[in-house]
């Protein structure tokens, strides 16, 4: 190799992040800056980026540790809105236990919860408008959730049964539902980033009063798409709000393998002259504030936000993942932001709104709600247990008309299928 | 191969695997692995597991979340002198990488007239049958077959795992190294209704500890016969010895091993000698590498040919979530096409 070492210069070396605690290590959250609920100034929505600087390297936060709700970025929601947001989220994690739990007793091939997410993408989706278009990641099931999609649907789509809507195509959570304003989820990470930037330019460019938002975790912002987004958001000013939801980690790896030693995720909207802000994500009352801001930024023409909320992965990335194997066991116990419902419920009992016997029968009432959605959707059947889509409906929608050689296939399909069993074998795995 | 291979001991694929990257960055300090989940935990797949507690962090570390970029500091780290081997988490995110490996590692030794060439194999787990649907099942190996400049191998046993994936390190051309990861585990013979076997009743799960490399180029003829020749690679070689025996037809089957540079002589004797052809591939049927395969063979060998050549694949669709197996080119599929080769 041709080198220049034994110059008389100092030899270089390479930095490899790490984080601050693997297993069998203590947590260890002491290079996390919590500012108090409150500090955060609120500036005007239509505020020029550069005056936003600072939003990116500070903390939105509005819940005390009083349960108060305190400082510029109170929404100031009714109790009845704060109810209805608390109950979101707890039936959005009493959703994600159950179908953990099928997808352990072989009732499907995989899932992914949000467990210690839930403030993101429900309280997101209260401060936006019905009509706003949400290009999710497979992290937001918060948001079909909170639009009142039916459960029993979401379930069937878990199941890839014969009442899924996505014909058993897509992996379990890999949910669509243009009715709910929710793009199809895609497993290739990213990819919906400017798609929603897209989305947001064709309803500017034809007068329409609808914003759309995106969401990606901090590790998936090391794609290139993140960053398509980001310079196709500023240069036309797009109407959308980019999510980047840190959670501290991108399965094993740490946020710091996705920039976050050097600098906040918010701050990636100052290169491109976009509003940033960095906001506690497991304060609902913060993530709906800024949302809100946001929103309004967007349906005044004043362009783009990009949203950090900082939150934790409470649990393992998927059904597949144990992190056990790569991060220190009692993070979720020393996280300094604690746990989303937990401090919307001390809120609300703070404010003589709520009392622990109703949550106590809200969980309860929940979780019943859930199971009589899967009773439902389990009469369409289980992954793997016949009671899917017509072997047929494969060759459908790859094109809007099905060309020869796809109509040759799926009679070679029907032939084989006739092998096998000689009814066609439409009860057949 | 090379030296003589011992110690051995019983090896699962993704063992094989580990075991060759292990020696080839005990030989060659330039040697480094690198991708997303790679370092520290060792992979998704645990196929890197321990080279970073043993070789040091700057040999084997965790990457950003960027295909384009694994590939991109892959081919720099090539021009000065390194010998990267990436991995693409799942070849079905292969796709924000193709113009560094199309654009730049494909053809930087051409452009520059040798001035660089690029030492780089690009690991990446890919195939169907672990309801993965559409993005943890594809095979998009003929995208980069159709490239000139890339290798493209593919093992279908342990053994061939750990000796190509050392010869395809010790290359000085970008490879391709695509491991059927339904087969990680254990062969597979297309029945999934029956219980999975593991590798350890298989006599290519015997791996060498040390060092040895099975060429690129070179076929394996995994098994002999008369009447027929099956041309297949990764997971579909063990669904296609499994037809042919359940089939009772006498045939040569052949285990291409690298796609691309191909071992056409090997194929050319089979077929003068049998007359008649079914390739098997998992990816879908139009422009697969079946049909490349089945021009080459009707330009050397038409004249011996008794029987037009079968293609046996995967079907033109997104591979489906529920109906995997129906996808799947399993036993029926193989046992239809075999059925009408023979038939006169
Ligand atoms: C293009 C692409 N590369 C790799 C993957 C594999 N993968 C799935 S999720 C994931 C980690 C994403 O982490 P992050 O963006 O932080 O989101 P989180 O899971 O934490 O919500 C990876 C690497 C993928 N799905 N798509
Ligand atoms: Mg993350």
């Amino acid at each position: 190799m041709n080198d220049s070492r034994g110059r008389n210069r100092p030899p270089l070396s390479l930095h490899i992040p790490e984080p601050p605690a693997r297993p069998g290590e203590e947590a260890d959250f002491s290079h996390i800056q919590v500012t108090p609920a409150g500090v955060a100034p609120r500036p005007d929505s239509f505020a020029a980026a550069h005056d936003l600087r600072e939003m990116a390297f500070g903390l939105v936060r509005v819940l005390d540790d009083a349960g108060q709700a305190v400082g510029p970025w109170d929404p100031r929601l009714s109790p009845d809105a704060l109810r209805t947001m608390l109950r979101d989220m707890a039936l959005t994690r009493a959703f994600d236990d159950r179908m953990f739990r099928a997808q352990r007793q072989g009732k499907t091939s995989f899932y992914m919860k949000c467990t210690g997410e839930e403030a993101v993408a429900v309280a997101q989706t209260h401060a936006l408008d019905r009509e706003d278009m949400c290009f999710p990641s497979y992290r937001q099931q918060g948001i079909l959730i909170t639009r009142g999609h039916p459960l029993v649907g979401m379930i069937n789509q878990i199941y890839s049964n014969k009442g899924d809507a996505l014909k058993g195509r897509q992996l379990p959570i890999m949910y669509s539902s243009p009715e709910y304003g929710f793009f199809t989820v895609s497993g290739n990470l990213t990819t919906q980033l400017p798609q929603a930037v897209g989305w947001a330019m064709a309803s500017a460019s034809k007068g329409d009063s609808r914003i759309a938002a995106a969401w990606c975790g901090e590790g998936s912002t090391a794609e290139g798409d993140f960053h398509a987004a980001m310079t196709f958001a500023t240069v036309y000013r797009a109407p959308v709000i980019i999510n980047v939801v840190n959670n501290q980690w991108a399965i094993s790896s740490f946020a710091g393998f996705a920039g976050g030693e050097a600098t906040t995720f918010a701050a990636r909207a100052i290169g491109y002259g976009i509003a940033g802000l960095r906001v506690d994500g497991n304060d609902a009352l913060a993530v709906y504030a800024a949302t809100a801001w946001a929103a309004e930024r967007a349906r005044t023409n004043n362009g783009p936000t990009l949203i950090e909320h900082f939150t934790y992965r409470a649990e393992g990335h998927s059904t597949s993942d144990d992190p056990s194997a790569y991060r220190s066991a009692d993070e979720g116990v020393k996280w300094p932001l604690g746990d989303p419902i937990a401090r919307l419920k001390a809120h609300l009992i703070t404010i003589g709104e709520w009392d622990e016997d109703r949550h106590v029968a809200m969980d309860l009432e929940l979780a019943e709600s859930v199971k009589v959605a899967q009773k439902d959707a389990e009469k369409n059947g289980i992954l793997g247990h016949g009671l899917h889509q017509p072997f047929e409906t494969m060759f459908e929608d790859v094109f809007e008309k099905m060309p020869q050689h796809l109509k040759e296939q799926q009679a070679q399909m029907r032939a084989e299928r006739m092998r096998k069993w000689p009814d066609g074998g439409q009860g057949q795995k | 191969m090379t030296d003589t291979p011992a110690p051995s001991r019983r090896m699962n694929m993704i063992e094989a695997i580990n075991s060759a990257m292990d020696v080839a960055m005990t030989r060659d300090a330039d040697v480094v692995v690198f991708g997303e989940d790679v370092g520290f935990f060792g992979g998704v797949f645990r196929a890197t597991a321990g080279l970073q507690q043993k070789f040091g962090k700057t040999r084997s570390f965790d990457t950003p979340i960027t295909e384009c970029g694994i590939i991109g500091v892959a081919v720099g780290m090539a021009a000065y002198g390194l010998r990267p081997i990436p991995e693409i988490q799942f070849a079905d995110y292969i796709y924000p990488a193709l113009d560094q490996l199309v654009s730049e590692a494909a053809r930087i030794r051409y452009r520059s007239a040798g001035q660089w060439h690029m030492p780089i194999t690009v690991r990446s787990p890919f195939g169907g049958g672990i309801f993965g649907g559409q993005t943890h099942s594809q095979s998009p190996e003929s995208i980069f077959t159709h490239v000139s400049g890339l290798k493209t191998v593919i093992p279908s046993t342990p053994y061939d795992a750990k000796g190509l994936l050392l010869a395809a390190i010790e290359d000085n051309d970008p490879v391709l190294f695509f491991e059927p990861k339904r087969i990680y585990n254990g062969p597979f013979d297309g029945h999934y209704d029956r219980p999975v076997q593991p590798w350890a009743k298989h006599p290519a799960s015997e791996v060498p500890e040390g060092h040895y490399t099975i060429p690129l180029g070179k076929a394996a003829l995994v098994r002999e016969g008369q009447d027929l020749t099956v041309i297949t690679y990764g997971t579909m070689v063990h669904v296609g010895l499994a037809a042919v025996e359940e089939l009772g037809v006498d045939a040569d089957v052949i285990d291409l091993r690298t796609l691309v540079p191909l071992d056409i002589d090997t194929i050319e004797a089979s077929v003068k000698k049998t007359g008649r052809c079914v390739i098997i591939h998992e990816a879908t049927r139009t422009s697969g590498f079946g049909a490349e395969l089945a021009a080459q063979i009707q330009e050397r060998c038409f004249y011996h040919l008794e029987a037009p050549i079968e293609r046996v694949t995967g079907f033109d669709t997104p591979y489906p979530h529920s109906l995997e197996w129906a996808y799947f080119p399993g036993p029926i599929r193989i046992g239809m096409a075999i059925e009408k080769v023979m038939k006169d």
